[in-house]
Formats: C-alpha cells, structure tokens, sequence
C-alpha cells in the first residue's frame, strides 16, 4: 500500500522536545555554577524542582485524559527555572507548591503547552513571593563565596536589597558578574547566563531582539533615573529572564518588532518597580504584565502580507 | 555562517539532496504501452478524437481542444488505441485517458513540421499546437501566459532554472546538456513577444549549469542574436516560487490576487524555453518528459527522458527498479509534488521527478501543541502567519482567514516544514482558502439574486 499525504512530504530535525533539550543545556552551566556559589543544596533544588514539575506534568495529563506530554520536556523546563528563581534557603515543601502551581494551575488548567498565557516558572515565583514570604525571603550563600571564614551557607543581603535599604557594601563588579553573592540560585551568575544565551543565541533558538531590549531599557531607565546602572543590570533576575524568560516562545510575541515591544515594556516595568516600589526586585510582575498584553502586541505588529492591500475598516 | 540570532529568514534551507546532478538525462525506450490523459493542465482539457482499435504516430494529436486555453495531447509511441475511458487523476479530476499499445516501431507521424512563425500571433499558436504547458511543474498553458491581457506591458522575461525543489535535477541537466538552446528558446520568446529585457535566474548550488548558461549567453550576443542576462542567487527555499523569484531579480512585487504581468514581468521555467527552440526547430510536439528518478528506495537514482503517458512502474522497472518497498511515490518533488495513490499513474507532461520513498521517508509525524515559537512566520515567504492561519482554518472561522489573507499563500509548504510541533500547517491553510472561496463565492451568489 502506498501512502498518500499532502504536500510537503519531508520534514526538519527540530522537535518540541529538541528545543527543550536545547534549552535544558543552556541552563546546565547556570547549574554548575550555582552548585559553586550556593553548595550542593541548589543542586538538588534544581533536581527536585524538574523531577516534581514533570511529576505533576504526568499526573495532570493523566487527570485530565489528555494525550501525555511529559516527554517533550517543557515542564524539565519550568521546573529548572523555578528553582533558578528561588533562594538556596527555600524549603523543599515550598519548592513542590510552586511547581504543582506553574505546571497544574498556570500551564495544564489553560490547555497545557502553547496555550498558557503566562510563564509557569514566573508567575509560580510571583504566588510564592505573595504567599510564603518569610520562607523565601532568606538568601544565604556558600561563606568562601562573600570572604568569610566559614564553610557553610551563611545569610546575607542580595545586591538589589542593598541598593534598596543601603546598610552593606555592595560585591565587586567581579564578583558581581561571577555570582559570588546572596540571592535566588540561577540569577546571580552573569557569566553562566551569558554562555547559555548566546548558545541559544547561535542556535538559532532565541533571537536577539527582546534580550538586547529588555536590558537595554531596564539600563537607559536606571541611567535616567540616576540608579546604579551596573548593579542593576549585573544582579536580580535581569539576565535570567533576559536570556529564559522574556524569550519564552510560548508568552512573548512571534514578530520582530512585537519582541521588541515587550522587551521595552519589561524593561519599564523593571526599572520603575525596582526604583519606585517597595520591593527590592520587579522583574516577575514586569514579565508577568507584558505577558497579559502578548496576544495584543502580536496583533497589532501583525505584518501586511508581501503584495497585500489593507483591508478597508467597516 | 548563517546570523540566526537575527530571527530574520525568510525562506528555509532543506538538505538539497540532488545527489543526480551530475548525471546526464537517459532516454529509455521499449515501453510496452502508455496510458495518456487528455488533462494535464490549468484549464479544460482535450476530448478524444481517437477511438480503440485506431493507429497513431508519434505526435499524432488524440484530442481536440475543449477551450481556449486547452492545449492538444499528443501520442508518445506509435502503436494502437487500446481504449479510451474516463478515469480519476492523480489529483482527484476526471478525465479522458487514451491507452496505447506501442507497436515497438516509434513511427514518427507524417504530419509533423516545422511551424511557420511570422508575428506574435503565429508564434503563440505554434507554442499551443506544441501541446507545452508550463514544465516547472504548474502545468498552466503556455500560450495563455505568454499572451498577457491587453493593457499590460512586459518588459521582462524572467527565465525560472531555481530549481529550488530538493531532489529534481532535470533544469539543471537540461541546462548543461542544452545550454545555447535554452538561450536560443529565451530569446525566440522574447522576440516574438516583444520583451526587452531576459534575465535568467539560477541558484548558487548549480554552478555547472550557471556557467554553462553564462558561455551561451556570452556566445549568443557575439553572435547578435540578444541579450540574456544570468543571475545567480543564494541557494534557499523556495527561491523558484514565482513571485519570490521576480522580487530576488528585479525586486517587483506582484499584488495579493494579480499576476506577474501586472508588473511588466512573464515567468517561463527554463525547460518550457528550451522545448520551444526544440519546437521550432523540428515541430516535434511535447510527447517525452524529462525526469529525476530518485528517493531512498530506487536503486540506481537518475535522469530519464521518458514518454510522457508511460506508468510510473515501467519507468521504475527500466530504470533499474527499486532496492527497498515503496512507501510513498510522489510526482514533483518532496516540497510541492503529489502523492500518488497507484504506481501505475502515468507520467505526465509538467511532471519533472518521481521520488520513490521508503517506509523510514515516508513516515507522518505526529503533530503536537502549537508552541508559538514563530517559525512558521519567520519562514512565509509571503509574511504571513501561518499558525494564526491554521488555527483559524481548523475553527472554519472564515473571517479571520480573510483579515489574514489566506488567499496570498502560495503553499510552498516551508511553515509545515520548519514546524517544531509537526502540526500540518499549509494542509490546513489549503482547507482555508477553499472555505475563504466558497464563502466568497456564495456571497457573490446571494448578491445576484437580490
């Protein structure tokens, strides 16, 4: 029997699963160096936050009679960035609420990849921020990282609350762009981000237009603003979400120019909560916001058809 | 090195796999019989002027024209009329097929002669009694499209030798083995069609053909029969579709629902050129196609000259038959062609390869959720959004396919295969534009009554 099937007849390599896979090896040398500056805690974080997030991927597939996803590794995905965004101190309990609240609530009761209109991994961090405050609110580090004697995590303030509350000194540039200070596990390396954003940069991946404006604005804005331009761009979640977030397929706009949009707009966002609200660190609620207007930015950026007259407003 | 951190394609890059361009076009001969369809082209067809048990020459004409863009069919062997029956096509039409039993002499008809060409007007009924339709693979008639409406003036013909489709080789052979007739074909139509300016487009992945085409134009204008100009462009999908092709030459873009004509421009494929100087030359009509054989499961892949009407199995048998089962056979290549549904469809006129896939090629993926990673938009050549386009088609909201232009997609098929998701994107948008044409023409329908 021969088969008969329309046009066209042969396929790329790219997968779902392989963009994933892509991604998952962008993250690695985030892993590695947060296993450096925070201990092995933040390696086991980041391996029970992927392992819970396709657990509950599984089971909500399962639940919900749906064709089972977990193998395109979307929600290994999620479960790395959450745990990127959370504190070396967060208690595991806290860590499995967050994932059962980005993959059940936030991607599978919305219709599962490609349907969710938000990040899972942000707005996961967001309702943890809300609702279990005090328990992710300590930020410890490995003591060698921040020139102390001691061997074990000790407490200490974040950049950004630094900036904020202004008591401490703040890191050193190089240390700053190493990750050697407090903060949440995946955001404090800028050299690991770096090497696995420009992986996914020259795979073709992500492209460059939301990144290089999302920083670039968040830096005019601290530079307009009379902030530190460099402690912003080099702390918080700047990069993580510059390089993980705000490249989201799923959440952000397709269009070049809609990319762009957002960028500028979370890059607003960013600066004028971090300059005028009270918490330290507004890079989830300015993603999170940019997210609710995706579907708008891409219809109004929606390019005419090559050749195409505008159709006539009735 | 491709700057893919740009997000800034517009086309797609497959593996090219023309694993045959090097190997010269083969005639093969000695077919036992050839089943001729009396419709193979845009536009009606031919009805039988033959009857069972008739004897024909080669090029004797089996049909007569339905219309005036109908072009006559001719018989490729000499033989005796089996039958004539109403069959279904390969593309789900019906036509008139005349079957032939070849007397193995390959007689060529008495009638054949050279045409008198004196003017436009005897020229375009030399190319329709030549029975040419266009051989890229659009089948659409060539005297239609080379006799643009009134009021639109042409001032360049754009010879289409891209070849972008992976697998086919035959353009790129025809070129090579066939350079200065090729010219000679470009120029003749240009002449008589008043056409000032004749630029040859081919990509960078057949340099032997670029070169060779280059030495005939070079010769051609010492010998001042005109010029043609060569123009090599990068290697990508689909760089032959025809309005992508006018925009890389002469950066014209032809309007939603126009032609090329509307832009001063005639796009011919440079195969169709190369038969017309043949034509002229000796009045044989079109009654052979010049194919790639290739695909996983052919044993030894190539380039044939068969008669046109023979089965795709007699083609495959002679050619050296298959290493593996086929799976899939696909008339045209892996992009645009069709799937055929027997191996005993015959080989048509605007057919220019058979790909025989095996089991591992023939597979269909399995599509999962649309992931709006933008590479269905980043690949339109077109600029449109064809997961946007898909997802309204599958809802039959026929509104939102119309704000979006569904009818501007030329189905080049470059969205369904970058698709990460596998989903079956241009499948889709084709279902698309038929709703977006019925509801128009329903409109127009109600309209007239009131």
């Amino acid at each position: 029997m021969l088969r008969v099937s329309a046009s066209p007849h042969i396929r790329d390599k790219v997968t779902t699963r392989s963009v994933m896979l892509y991604v998952i090896i962008a993250l690695v040398p985030v892993i590695i160096a947060s296993t450096f500056i925070f201990g092995w805690r933040a390696l086991m974080l980041f391996g029970i936050s992927a392992a819970s997030a396709s657990f509950f991927e599984a089971i909500a597939r399962r639940v919900m009679k749906r064709k089972q996803t977990v193998g395109d590794l979307s929600a290994v995905v999620t479960g790395l960035l959450l745990a990127a965004s959370l504190p070396v101190d967060c208690p595991i309990w806290v860590l499995l609420i967050g994932n059962f609240v980005a993959i059940v609530v936030v991607k599978q009761m919305f219709g599962g990849l490609g349907d969710n209109f938000a990040n899972p991994a942000v707005t996961a961090r967001i309702v943890l921020s809300v609702s279990f405050t005090a328990q992710i609110s300590t930020f410890s580090v490995l003591g060698k990282c921040v020139g102390e004697t001691a061997t074990d995590l000790v407490s200490s303030a974040t950049p950004l609350a630094i900036v904020k509350q202004g008591q401490e000194s703040l890191p050193s540039t190089l240390d700053l762009f190493l990750g050697r200070h407090a903060g949440c596990i995946g955001e404090t390396s800028v050299i690991a981000l770096l090497i696995g954003g420009i992986f996914l940069l020259v795979t073709g991946i992500i492209d460059i237009w939301a990144p290089l404006s999302f920083i670039s604005t968040t830096a005019l804005f601290m530079l307009a603003t009379g902030q530190d331009v460099l402690v912003h761009l080099l702390s918080g979640a700047l990069i993580l979400a510059a390089f993980f977030m705000v490249t989201d397929y799923v959440t952000t706009p397709t269009t070049i120019l809609g990319k762009i949009i957002f960028g500028v707009g979370a890059g607003l966002l960013t600066g004028l909560l971090r300059v005028y609200s009270s918490m330290p660190e507004g890079v989830s609620f300015a993603i999170l916001l940019m997210n609710i207007l995706t579907p708008h930015i891409e219809r109004w950026t929606t390019p005419l058809t090559v050749g195409g007259v505008k159709h006539a407003k009735s | 090195m491709k700057m893919k951190w740009l997000g800034l394609s517009r086309a797609i890059h497959p593996a090219d796999r023309k694993g045959t361009a090097g190997l010269a076009i083969k005639p093969l001969s000695g077919f036992s019989r050839v089943t001729i369809p009396l419709d193979m082209q845009v536009g009606p067809g031919c009805e039988a002027i033959v009857a069972k048990g008739d004897h024909v020459d080669i090029g004797d004409p089996l049909g007569k024209p339905l219309g005036s863009w109908s072009v006559p069919v001719h018989a490729s062997v000499s033989g005796v009329v089996e039958s004539v029956r109403e069959q279904i096509l390969s593309d789900g039409s019906h036509a008139q097929y005349v079957t032939i039993i070849s007397d193995g002499k390959d007689t060529v008809s008495d009638h054949i002669q050279k045409p008198v060409v004196t003017d436009h007007a005897s020229f375009i009924e030399a190319i329709r009694s030549s029975g040419l339709v266009g051989l890229g693979g659009a089948a659409f008639p060539t005297h239609i499209k080379l006799n643009p409406p009134p009021g639109k003036k042409v001032d360049t013909l754009i010879v289409n030798a891209a070849e972008c489709e992976p697998y086919i080789t035959t353009d790129n052979r025809i070129c090579i083995e066939n350079a200065d007739d090729c010219i000679a074909g470009a120029l003749a139509t240009a002449q008589w069609c008043n056409i000032d300016n004749v630029v040859i487009g081919i990509e960078d992945n057949k340099k032997d053909a670029a070169a060779a085409l280059k030495e005939a134009a070079k010769r051609a204008k010492r010998e001042g029969q005109g010029n043609v100009e060569v123009k090599v462009l990068p290697t990508s999908y689909p760089t032959g579709a025809e309005k992508v092709l006018i925009n890389l030459i002469n950066g014209r873009i032809v309007p939603e629902g126009g032609l090329p004509a509307d832009v001063g421009v005639i796009v011919q494929n440079v195969t169709t050129l190369w038969f017309i100087a043949q034509y002229l030359k000796t009045g044989m009509p079109l009654v052979k196609k010049w194919i790639t054989l290739d695909g996983g499961a052919v044993k030894t892949p190539g380039n044939f000259e068969v008669p046109i009407g023979s089965t795709i199995e007699e083609v495959i048998e002679k050619a050296g038959g298959l290493k593996a089962e086929a799976r899939k056979i696909i008339m045209g290549g892996p992009m645009m062609g069709v799937a055929v549904d027997d191996i005993t469809r015959p080989i048509l006129k605007h057919n220019n390869a058979i790909l025989v896939f095996t089991e591992e090629e023939a597979i269909l993926p399995e599509e999962s959720a649309c992931i709006q990673c933008g590479r269905c938009f980043r690949a339109c050549p077109m600029k449109l959004m064809p997961a946007a386009l898909d997802k309204a088609a599958r809802a039959n909201n026929t509104a939102e396919l119309e704000e979006r232009h569904v009818l501007n997609c030329i189905e080049c098929g470059s969205c369904t295969y970058v698709c990460p998701a596998k989903r079956y994107l241009v499948q889709n948008i084709r279902i698309g534009k038929a709703l977006v044409r019925a509801a128009r023409a329903a409109a127009r329908e109600k309209g007239g009554k009131d």
